[in-house]
């Protein structure tokens, strides 16, 4: 009896001791991107396959990716061993709780990009890990009501509209599609390609008298927009079904569309306004909590994901495009390559005004999108007049800047201190 | 064991866990709800308050409230009734009417939203019928009273069953003589039921209405499902200011707000619905 139970003792002694083992050669990837069921295994199964330890690779919504990341934090402990999130999402953090990366020695190619992931401190916090851009796209139906004279990989936001007029009087119904759903990415049109086109500007020039021109042609175009883009957050799905025939959305959120039917769209660059063709990047990136269990192990699965090969391994599984100087190959799928191409139009156009991401927010981001979302919801869907709604929501974005200090950022000109609104 | 303290002992541990996962939780909400870093301030309540959208957000909860309790209530005391009378089948049609409340409400939005969507049901039996054309979207911005049409029937399908259950309940406690009494006097079935089944079911209808109006302003995943952000609520404000804005300090105060207005109706109907003592069954 005694000695049955010594031996059951020690298997399931061993046993615990082997779980424990296995559970820490593991590395906790917590993400907020790849989310979609068929990127996240394409993650575990092409990108982090090849990683030297195991990875337990497990995407999240913003919201309770922070939350366990907050709690692990508050804690002084965690299991967290990798961080993947939007720029967004990491500058809304406090940058102490991140480990500085300077010691990896890796970096993407872009300066601009590296100087963001400092979060305003001297050291990396992040390394940028991804790219993606907002694009346009269209079902090759609509091409016969191209406006006469009109390139579309020139266009400009007047012809837009006349296009969407077009389409609207031939088909009978408003076939732009517009990703206003309550996940959808429309203050990122607002921030990053109306205002920039418009008023060279995002902050300075919220009120100005070009900003309401901006408005009323948005509201010109939104008079042939599918009335449900209120619910639409990923325009792939109604440019499959057919409910919108010209979109614009983010380049992940259109890559279903072009890998099942490659033949049925085309995808194209962002129009221009008077003030130039303006464009924003989204960038990802892989940073590790300061509470990460196995640094080591962290810091080798980052510089395994900064690899050209990991980075084109992402490149096929998420859409989205390397930040490090790599060889593309050519058996790159539909959405990419039809992708890849309206964005390099888009940056290398004669009258590219690139705009950047929102920066020194901090944790103040998601009221800043917001100012743009109210201001949409007012002055589209709730039909106030443009200048009030401009002039009342001039006061709360003036706020955030004040409080937060944060300096402009391209188009905006450079400010010393915080970036004003005129 | 002393027949005096048997009654606390036994609900020792329920009050524990209530402290433990109720109270404890509630302060540490109320004290976010009223500091944001430095002492005590009514900052964050100002801020959710002041916001454009909070008048919008109020005014649909309440609407929606009362549109869809008084429904309920009269849907749920006619089944209940129906319910009563019935000699066969009675446990198989209560089951049948019961199992909105085993589905959660988000997914009871999703088929509402199978139904009212662009390429939905409705559409497809309409343009089936030739009634239209072309599929109409009944959910967008331009047709407010007819998302808030869908919002309600939602939560009317949804809800009504936890009433019945209860009301049921209460109905089957009513003793047959007061009925019989009743017959025997010659009073009509609409007589019967409006000065005997009402009067006496007093308890049961007080629980039931106080659980329905309280979760009523707590309605969020239908209202997130069908209107999105087309229909402001309370809760949708609240999610909104924790996860999209990671501003704490504002979702807490929404959350007391939300808790105020749940206190107030339920003193209230706790008021109006209160069983003189000694008048009990």
């Amino acid at each position: 009896m005694t000695l049955r139970l010594k031996i059951a003792g020690a298997v399931s002694g061993l046993a615990v001791l082997t779980t424990v083992t296995a559970a820490q050669a593991d590395v906790l990837f917590w993400s907020t991107q790849a989310k979609p069921v068929e990127e996240a295994q394409a993650m575990r199964e092409q990108v982090l396959a090849g990683a030297g330890d195991t990875v337990d690779y497990q995407p999240n919504d913003a919201g309770p990716w922070l939350t366990r990341l907050n709690a692990e934090l508050q804690a002084g402990s965690g299991s967290i061993g990798v961080l993947g999130a939007l720029h967004g999402d990491f500058s809304a953090m406090d940058p102490e709780s991140l480990v500085d990366l300077d010691v990896l020695g890796v970096s993407a190619s872009s300066d601009t990009f590296n100087s963001l992931a400092q979060l305003g401190t001297d050291k990396p916090q992040y390394i940028p890990w991804m790219q993606a851009s907002y694009i346009m796209a269209a079902n090759k139906q609509a091409l016969e009501y191209l406006p006469e004279g009109a390139d579309i990989d020139a266009l400009t936001y007047d012809q837009l509209i006349e296009w969407a007029a077009n389409v609207h009087e031939g088909t009978g119904s408003p076939k732009f599609g517009f990703p206003a759903g309550p996940k959808g990415l429309k203050h990122r049109f607002f921030q990053g390609y109306l205002y920039p086109s418009y008023t060279n500007g995002v902050v300075r020039t919220f009120a100005s008298p070009e900003a309401v021109t901006a408005w009323e042609k948005f509201a010109e175009l939104w008079e042939h927009t599918n009335p449900a883009s209120t619910n639409f957050s990923f325009l792939q799905e109604q440019l499959l079904s057919g409910d919108a025939w010209i979109v614009f959305d983010h380049t992940s959120r259109l890559a279903q569309a072009f890998n099942e039917r490659p033949d049925d769209f085309v995808a194209f660059p962002a129009p221009a306004g008077p003030k130039g063709r303006g464009f924003m990047p989204v960038i990802a990136g892989i940073a590790i909590p300061k509470t990460a269990p196995d640094m080591d192990a962290a810091k080798d699965l980052v510089k395994y994901m900064m690899a050209p090969e990991t980075q084109i391994a992402t490149l096929r599984a998420t859409s989205f495009f390397p930040v490090v100087d790599v060889e593309l190959p050519d058996d790159l799928p539909p959405s990419v390559q039809a992708a890849g191409a309206a964005v390099a139009k888009m940056s290398s156009a004669p009258d590219a005004n690139p705009g950047l991401l929102p920066a020194g927010l901090g944790d103040k981001g998601g009221d800043f999108n917001r100012i743009f979302v109210d201001t949409f919801e007012r002055i589209i869907l709730a039909r106030q007049p443009i200048e009030a709604v401009l002039e009342d929501q001039k006061t709360r974005l003036a706020a955030i800047m004040e409080e937060t200090g944060a300096p402009c950022w391209a188009p905006d000109a450079p400010s010393e201190g915080a970036c004003p609104v005129e | 064991m002393n027949a005096r303290i048997l009654p606390y002992v036994l609900i020792l541990p329920v009050t524990l866990f209530l402290c433990l996962f109720f109270l404890y939780p509630f302060v540490l909400v109320s004290k976010q709800a009223f500091s944001t870093g430095a002492g005590f301030t009514l900052d964050n309540f100002r801020e959710v308050v002041s916001y454009w959208k909070f008048p919008i957000s109020m005014q649909n909860t309440l609407l929606l409230a009362a549109a869809v309790v008084p429904v309920q209530l009269a849907l749920a005391l006619l089944m209940a009734t129906m319910v009563n009378k019935m000699q066969k089948g009675r446990d198989i049609v209560l089951y049948i009417w019961t199992i909105p409340l085993g589905i959660s409400d988000l997914a009871a939005g999703i088929i509402w939203l199978a139904i009212f969507e662009q390429s939905g049901f409705l559409n497809s039996m309409m343009s089936g019928l030739g009634i239209v054309d072309q599929p109409v979207n009944f959910l967008s911005y331009q047709h407010p009273g007819v998302v808030f049409l869908a919002i309600a029937l939602a939560e009317i399908w949804r809800a009504t069953a936890i009433m019945l259950v209860i009301l049921v309940a209460g109905i089957g406690l009513i003793p047959k003589e007061y009925y019989e009494a009743a017959e025997v006097f010659g009073a009509s079935p609409w007589k019967r039921f409006t000065r005997i089944t009402l009067p006496m079911l007093r308890p049961s209808l007080q629980t039931a209405l106080v659980l329905r109006v309280i979760l009523a302003f707590e309605i969020f995943a239908v209202v997130a499902a069908l209107g999105g952000t087309l229909f402001p609520v309370l809760m949708g404000e609240t999610y909104a200011y924790q996860f999209d804005l990671l501003n704490s300090g504002a979702a807490a105060a929404m959350a007391l707000i939300i808790l105020g207005i749940s206190i107030a109706f339920t003193l209230v109907i706790l008021r109006v619905l209160r069983v003189p003592k000694g008048a009990t069954i």
